[in-house]
């Protein structure tokens, strides 16, 4: 089986979840992959639905971040306000999972609009939970794919914060949590420098840096070693395939 | 609150609902997250063909794409635009774009935060929030204050007093207590900081039901306006025990709701082409129905004792 570039991407993503405990799961990839590593690397692992759902066990994989199969065996069910504020904003969530249509180096995430805010070329969902989730969770993991029109030098809006405002000035709030610390995408795995810029960390198989430099659009830094992310093995695709059936 | 003065009951129809706490120009959040989106009131609604509304929702979803569709509101505030799992809401994106629909954009936390700050009658929430975003830069009503405590600046936002909230719940008494379970989101601070409120309910039970299990009351009765009995009245979202998510019409909205004409045709057969969700329900058909029942997975019952 040739695994797809979202399969590498979910494999790769729920091999970072190893040992994670808390994890807070947002819509389409992050929803593969954290309940893919649930089932394989990471049985102990929470999954947490800004619906107000902790410790979901999903029979099914949801369309919806809000469904029924996440609450029938669920350890709680909250509302949002005690969800946001006491365990969000509390500083109880270890690992938050974003997707997004843009990224810059700095790890900031759009998700609102392409083009101008008011003239928009087109208008996406918006931030839901993802700017407080990047602020406040422990730490932040990015799955998305990867090109000249995601990783991008100017980014069109900053719906989640990274770690500095788009021109380089700026950085976390005091009390915020520590960003994205991890971005996978179908090409490589990035990190971020203690200055908050993004550097390849490793190549996804059959992927040489070469092809990340031509999918991004400033010029990626080298982490100081590059790892090569083993190509998912036969039983993780099958899971994977039962999953998103 | 309202009710009956003789019998004290406030279940009445649906439609005598809208019609006696809904008025053009009002703000209306039908709240409900991802589950419990009472579908048969906003159908209702555009039978009776309001105008002007101010639509509130963390989630428009496809309950205000079809108001929107059939020209009720000029006015949305919410924070997660998007048919889930799906794409676009193809009418509000159309009425943006046409510039008929105003739009102030949040968070999900600063729409809960609003609607918390108007349930407890604060001036505004604060919450660690937007520091970094460019969504404070678009919306004027995100703004910062100094704490008086340590001197740190934090984002707040303002009270959000819906004229009317409509919440959808598994069950109610005639007195207005209602009861659900699962999803729970923000229909207790929604409800709380409307003027008036409907509870649309899957059925209406003794109240003797409800008192054998009070820890399940999302809204006591002194809170409620009026209570309307409509099964399957959440579909196409669901109702947790009584039907599932129905993600097959989630995804046939994306083609319903493309071209303004479909969406229009859609609308006179299911909406104005119904008297009543009864209607409605009796078009989906047996079928469909069947196939959005859950098998039971009931669960314990807890002791509360009996104290003399």
């Amino acid at each position: 089986m040739t695994p797809s570039s979202d399969e590498l991407i979910i494999a790769a993503a729920a091999a970072e979840l190893a040992g994670v405990r808390t994890v807070f799961v947002g819509i389409g990839l992050p929803n593969a992959a954290a309940n893919l590593a649930r089932r394989t690397v990471a049985p102990q692992l929470e999954l947490i639905y800004e619906a107000g759902v902790i410790g979901a066990r999903p029979a099914r994989l949801p369309d919806s971040i809000g469904d029924p199969a996440l609450v029938s065996g669920a350890a709680a069910t909250l509302s949002m306000r005690d969800l946001f504020g006491g365990f969000l904003q509390g500083g109880r969530i270890e690992v938050g999972m974003l997707g997004a249509a843009q990224i810059d180096r700095w790890g900031n995430l759009n998700t609102t609009v392409i083009g101008s805010y008011d003239r928009p070329s087109v208008r996406l969902p918006g931030s839901g939970g993802a700017c407080e989730i990047a602020l406040n969770a422990r730490r932040v993991m990015v799955v998305m794919n990867q090109s000249l029109r995601s990783f991008v030098d100017q980014i069109d809006f900053v719906t989640s914060p990274g770690h500095r405002r788009p021109d380089g000035s700026g950085g976390r709030p005091s009390w915020a949590g520590a960003g994205p610390t991890a971005v996978i995408t179908q090409l490589a795995l990035y990190h971020f420098g203690l200055d908050g810029e993004m550097e390849l960390a490793g190549l996804q198989p059959g992927v040489d840096a070469a092809a990340v430099d031509a999918a991004t659009g400033w010029p990626m830094r080298r982490a100081a070693s590059l790892a090569l992310l083993p190509r998912p093995v036969e039983a993780i695709l099958a899971e994977i395939r039962r999953l998103v059936a | 609150m309202s009710g009956d003065p003789v019998t004290g009951t406030k279940v009445m129809p649906l439609a005598a609902a809208i019609a006696v706490h809904l008025h053009d120009g009002d703000t209306l959040a039908i709240e409900g997250f991802t589950h419990l989106i009472s579908f048969a009131a906003a159908h209702e609604v555009i039978r009776q063909r309001r105008r002007g509304l101010t639509l509130a929702r963390l989630t428009p979803d496809l309950v205000y794409d079809q108001m929107v569709a059939a020209g009720c509101a000029d006015r949305l505030i919410f924070s997660w635009l998007g048919n889930p799992g799906v794409g676009s809401l193809h009418a509000i994106r159309r009425a943006i774009e046409a510039g008929s629909l105003a739009i102030e954009e949040y968070s999900h936390h600063g729409m809960v935060a609003r609607y918390a700050a108007g349930a407890s009658r604060l001036p505004f929430f604060p919450l660690r929030s937007y520091d970094g975003s460019d969504l404070a830069s678009v919306n004027p009503a995100i703004r910062r204050v100094m704490s008086p405590y340590d001197g740190e600046e934090i984002a707040v936002v303002p009270p959000l007093h819906p004229d009317l909230a409509i919440i959808h719940a598994q069950r109610a008494d005639v007195t207005g207590n209602v009861q659900a379970w699962g999803i729970v989101g923000v229909q207790r601070d929604a409800a709380l900081a409307a003027k008036r409120v409907i509870a649309v309910v899957e059925e209406l039970v003794d109240e003797s039901v409800i008192r054998s299990d009070p820890d399940r009351t999302l809204l006591p009765g002194m809170v409620v306006d009026a209570v309307c009995v409509e099964p399957w009245g959440a579909h196409p979202s669901f109702a947790q025990g009584h039907y599932d998510r129905d993600n097959r019409f989630y995804r046939d909205w994306d083609a319903i709701s493309r071209e303004p004409a479909g969406l229009q045709r859609w609308l006179d057969q299911w909406v104005h082409g119904v008297a009543s969700r009864a209607e409605y329900v009796e078009r989906l058909g047996p079928d469909r129905l069947a196939s959005l029942r859950p098998a039971p997975r009931p669960s314990g019952s807890v002791d509360y004792g009996s104290y003399r």
